[in-house]
């Protein structure tokens, strides 16, 4: 069992996990987001590869409306 | 064809607006279009964790394939969150570097933290942003953010959302004067007459969000606003008459006026005497 944060929120998955499997258990599979890992960018190029691990702290986020 | 460039860019419509504050996005959306905007402004925020399946994402309303989005920094109070926001923005768009800095100073009048946002659009610049930066309205302080490299500098007319319009046309004239980079009002506009007076002043643009989202007709103030900015440019272009106290000069000519009629030699029209 490992648990990430996820935007704030604990989640706890059963194994580590990588960043595409993460955006599809979260249905945002087609979405335009960015992800950072622990204060770093996670390049989409590397979504695949990246494993999370126990205790990653994540920021997941999308463009809103603004001015 | 007098076209707005900024970085390099060329746009045609000189309002940019913000995404925020409207009912749904199919408000967002119809505004938008009525406002002839091409440039628009997105802020980033997290995904609602569990929401996300079937809504609908802002940028598939609005598009990258069709307008120009511009990142903000929406409710940044220090340097790294600023420049944090805009990396991940930049990541969002795939690799898209234009971008709208602002970092605040204080929650309850949103104005600008200048000393903050010169240290933020340092860092950027070195990153090889394009920073349109949102800017109180001292001169000084907006010579500097272009001299480091900023793309267009923003001043405001008055605070964020306050609809006051332009409350010191003279620093924003002095800020045009000296400016070299596009020069667009960004904050208070409040009205059509806000937009126009920007532009006989000499701006480039105008950047408005609650302007429109807030009126009680969101989508027939875009279209007034979009001819406000159309109008106010022209009349910049056109170069206004020169304001005098007084001029002793009428619009019709002076000459050819008819005599006053001399009452005292009037004569009778039935030919008796009095």
């Amino acid at each position: 069992m490992i648990q990430l944060t996820i935007n704030g929120l604990p989640q706890q998955f059963e194994s580590p996990i990588n960043v595409t499997q993460l955006i599809d258990h979260l249905a945002l599979h087609g979405k335009r987001i960015a992800i950072e890992r622990n204060g770093e960018i996670i390049p989409r190029s590397q979504f695949s590869e990246q494993i999370l691990v126990h205790g990653d702290q994540l920021e997941v986020v999308v463009a809103v409306g603004g001015g | 064809m007098d076209n707005l460039v900024i970085a390099g860019k060329t746009y045609t419509s000189r309002l940019l607006v913000g995404t925020g504050k409207y009912k749904d996005f199919n408000e967002t959306r119809t505004a938008v279009e009525t406002s002839g905007a091409e440039i628009i402004t997105v802020a980033i925020r997290r995904t609602n964790i569990g929401q996300n399946a079937n809504e609908p994402n802002l940028l598939e309303v609005l598009p990258p394939s069709q307008y120009t989005l511009l990142p903000n920094t929406a409710g940044c109070y220090t340097v790294e969150d600023a420049v944090r926001t805009l990396r991940l923005a930049r990541e969002l768009l795939d690799g898209h570097s234009l971008v709208k800095l602002e970092v605040l100073g204080d929650p309850k009048t949103l104005y600008p933290n200048m000393v903050e946002t010169l240290k933020a659009a340092e860092i950027l610049i070195k990153e090889d942003f394009q920073v349109m930066v949102y800017t109180s309205d001292d001169p000084i302080i907006a010579k500097q953010l272009e001299d480091m490299g900023c793309v267009a500098v923003m001043p405001l007319a008055s605070l964020i959302g306050s609809g006051m319009g332009i409350l010191n046309p003279w620093n924003l004239q002095i800020i045009i004067d000296n400016a070299k980079i596009p020069v667009l009002v960004d904050a208070g506009v409040g009205t059509a007459s806000d937009a126009t007076i920007a532009m006989e002043l000499g701006c480039d643009g105008v950047l408005m969000n609650t302007a429109i989202a807030a009126a009680r007709d969101p989508v027939l103030m875009a279209s007034a606003m979009r001819k406000a900015v159309e109008a106010g440019r022209e009349a910049y272009l056109a170069g206004r008459m020169a304001k005098k106290l007084y001029s002793a000069s009428p619009s019709s000519p002076t000459d050819g006026v008819i005599a006053r009629a001399d009452t005292t030699t009037k004569k009778s029209t039935t030919g008796k005497s009095a």
